[in-house]
Parts: C-alpha cells; structure tokens; sequence
C-alpha cells in the first residue's frame, strides 16, 4: 500500500515537474526579448553589451540548425571534418553579426501579442517593434523550434515578412556560386568577417 | 494618350485571359519564389549595384540623414502626400488585380485626403477608419495575371527589378500614372515636370530616411551586401504581389524540416 502510494506520488511529482519546464514559444521570446532589452539600456559599453547579447543568443538561438538551413544543398556534400569546421566558424559569424546588429538599438521595446503553431515542430511568434521619432513601427515574427518543448529555440526571425535566415541562406549560396562551390571559399569569407 | 493607355490595359487584359489559364496561387507563389528567379545579368547588375551605392554615399545618404532630424509631423506629412500621389497608380492596378473594392476605398482615400487632407499631407482618410493602405504597381498587376518575374534587374539610381517589373514600370510614362501625365506629359498650367521629378526624388529620400539604420546595419553586417539586398528585395516583392506579409504562407518549409538539431 505504501508502495503504491509512493508510485502515485512519484508519478505525479514528474507530471507536475514536467510540465513546470514546457516553456510556451510567446513566453520564451517576450523573456529572451526582456532580457536583451535589459542590457541595452544598460549603461555598459558597447563591447559589454556585445559579450553579453552573445550569451543571450547562445543560450535561445538553434545556430547550429540556422548554420545547416543557411548552408542550402551544400551541406549534404560536407564530411565530417568539414561539417565540424563549419559550424564553429558559422557560430563565432552569427555571434558577431547578430551581436554587433542588435547592439545598435538602444532600449528597444518589442511586444508579443500572438502566436500561430505551424506544426510540432514550429510556432510562429508575432510581435512588434514599438516605433519612435526615427523609425517607424516594426512587426517581427520569430519561428520558434519546438521540437523540445523544455527547451524552445530561435531559428528565424522574420522582419515585415522578411526573413533573415533565407537572406543568409541566399548570401551563403551566392558566395559557394561565385566561387564553382566551393566551400573553403565560404569558410574564409566567414573567418574574415569574424576577425575583422 | 488616354488612346495609347486604353490600348495597354487591353492588351494586358488579354494576356491576363491567357495566362490565367494556366495560373492560380500556387503557381504565382513558384514563380515569383526568389531562388527560382535568375540572374542572368549579375556581372553587370553587380557594377549597376556598386554605381548605386557610390551614388548613395555621395547624395542618397547624407541627404536622408538630415532629413531624419526634420520634426516627426513633417516627415509624416511629407511621407503621406508621397502616398497620396501615389494612389494614382494604385487606383488602376486595384481595377486591372478585379479588387473592385479596394479602387473604391482608394478612390475615396484619394479625394478626402487631397481635399481635407491638405493635398495629403494628413492621412484623414485613415482616422476616419479606412483600411491600411497596401501600394499596388503595373509589375504587381502583370504577376497576379500570371506574368513571370523574368530575370533580376539592378537599374541604374531607381535599384532592385526584375524585367517584368522594369518594363511594367515603362506604362506609368505612357498614361498609366495620372501625376505624370498632369506634370510632365501635358502641359497643364497649374504642374511642371519639376513637381514629378521633386515628388521621385523626394519619395527616394523618404525611403532612404525610414530604413537609414536597416540598410547601414545590412551593409556592415553582410559578407555579400549585394546578394542581401536582392533576396529581400525579391522576397518583398512576393509578398506585395500575394498583398501578404505572413511568411508562413510564403516560406516552403521542407527546408527547415530537413534539419534536425534536437
């Protein structure tokens, strides 16, 4: 009997425990977009603000699946090696422009007001860029990659229906086009803009 | 003129009969998708691009930058009769597009703003409860008939196009644009060309003003600034032509599926 309620106890506390970490994609993107809003209104240098919006995007962004997607067909030619080259080079590429990008706003002031699911896999999160004096208002879709509900992450955001993992998608491939293919051409271009 | 103009909407009619035949959303959508545009002329679009950007650098920019310290209600305003005009060629594209409705609300829009609205500086017809205003082109209209987009197009000072839009774009200078034929194609006694060739310039450094820190951002932060600006300029096109703005209905998702992370 004892037993028995120990299971039932035991089955409940993971119930509960399980569902107390299913992050909903609304939440997680107004959380993450909180969080880096706190820093730039921080009065910290732009290099500070720059490390730390790093952090923010190592933790919510899929760069690795943004790496793969922005690598179009190309990527099923890659061995192993290369595939290991690449996404450490595409890491410290995203990190700087997706950094050095977001570092230019200060304060800015982002509310989330719907979400559609697509599938499974993908919700699409709607919000909006609060507009001021020298910008106008601006909506900002974010698809969130759901595949782990305790984890969510940012896989694309999409500004007034444009989206910025096809753009890059787009200048990946017209890169590996000038260049016959070639992948080392792509690798030393990303290592360029990361060190410059 | 209004003969010639009478003759182009004719003869695009015609071929919108035909080439519906064949065509629905769908196939609208693959046609104007970006990667199945080419580009046929990038050697050249390339040097076009660079001659924009040196053009931009030395004018576009630096007067967009102090237009951008203008006092909001004159940008506003500004920005506004800019929109104004441009219902002129909206107004024909929403009748050429069957959105009867839409040349409706616009026609009013027109009338209310032009008049209330001080020549449209003040947007009354929206704080009246008019729906937001979506722009509309002779290139758009063609697409939604079925014409493909073509090859892409860099044109010198105006930018991004395709060879459908750019030669779709040649119709507003043969009667398609009410604003140019009152100014430069007849001589009226009240416009001069100087009034439409103001409005173009003006309507650049708008522009150029509302997306000052987008495009400075883009450039510093692309490793191939060129092939940015055509994947958004063409995914914004494919969004006006669908009157959309939801990429869930534009984005083939297969891609995405493919990749595995988790």
């Amino acid at each position: 009997m004892r037993f028995k309620k120990f299971l039932l106890v035991l089955v409940c506390y993971t119930l509960t425990f399980s569902n107390s970490y299913s992050i909903e994609p609304d939440v997680f993107v107004q959380s993450t977009v909180n969080r880096a809003s706190n820093i730039l209104s921080k009065d910290i240098s732009k290099e500070e603000k720059i490390n730390e919006l790093k952090l923010i995007a190592k933790e919510t962004v899929d760069i690795r699946g943004v790496g793969f997607y922005s690598l179009g067909s190309a990527r099923k030619n890659l061995d192993k090696n290369q595939k290991i080259k690449y996404s450490e080079l595409f890491e410290s590429y995203f990190l700087k422009s997706f950094s050095s990008r977001l570092a230019e706003y200060t304060n800015p002031e982002i509310e989330v007001y719907s979400k559609k699911v697509l599938s499974e896999n993908y919700t699409i999160v709607n919000s909006l860029l609060i507009g001021t004096s020298n910008r106008p208002e601006v909506k900002i879709d974010w698809r969130i990659y759901t595949k782990d509900p305790n984890n969510p992450l940012v896989r694309d955001l999409i500004i007034e229906g444009l989206s910025l993992a096809r753009t890059q998608k787009e200048e990946f491939s017209s890169i590996l086009n000038s260049n016959n293919g070639d992948i080392n051409a792509l690798f030393k271009t990303l290592e360029e803009f990361s060190n410059k | 003129m209004f003969r010639k103009l009478i003759l182009i909407t004719t003869i695009i009619l015609f071929s919108a009969l035909s080439a519906n035949a064949g065509s629905d959303g769908e196939l609208i959508i693959k046609k104007n998708q970006p990667t199945e545009i080419k580009d046929c002329f990038e050697p050249l679009n390339r040097v076009t691009f660079s001659f924009n950007q040196a053009l931009d650098g030395i004018l576009f920019q630096p007067v967009a930058s102090a237009y951008r310290v203008l006092p909001s209600p004159v940008k506003t305003g500004v920005s506004n009769s800019l929109d104004n005009l441009s219902t002129l060629v909206t107004i024909p594209n929403n009748i050429l597009q069957g959105e009867l409705r839409k040349a409706g609300v616009n026609s009013g829009r027109f009338i209310i703003n032009t008049t209330v609205g001080i020549l449209g500086f003040i947007d009354v017809a929206q704080h009246l409860g008019f729906p937001e205003y979506e722009k509309e082109d002779y290139g758009q209209s063609l697409a939604t008939m079925g014409v493909g987009p073509g090859c892409y197009l860099v044109l010198p000072v105006l930018g991004p196009s395709t060879v459908r839009d750019a030669t779709a774009s040649a119709i507003n200078l043969i009667g398609g644009d009410a604003w140019y034929n009152v100014t430069v194609a007849n001589d009226t006694q009240h416009f001069t060309d100087f009034d439409y060739y103001a409005s173009r310039v003006t309507s650049g450094i708008d522009f150029r003003a509302k997306n000052y820190d987008a495009i400075e951002n883009l450039e510093k932060n692309s490793i191939d600034f060129y092939a940015s600006v055509k994947s958004l300029y063409l995914q914004d096109r494919q969004q006006k032509i669908l009157n959309t703005n939801k990429i869930i209905e534009t984005q083939d998702d297969s891609d995405w599926e493919e990749i595995e992370t988790q």
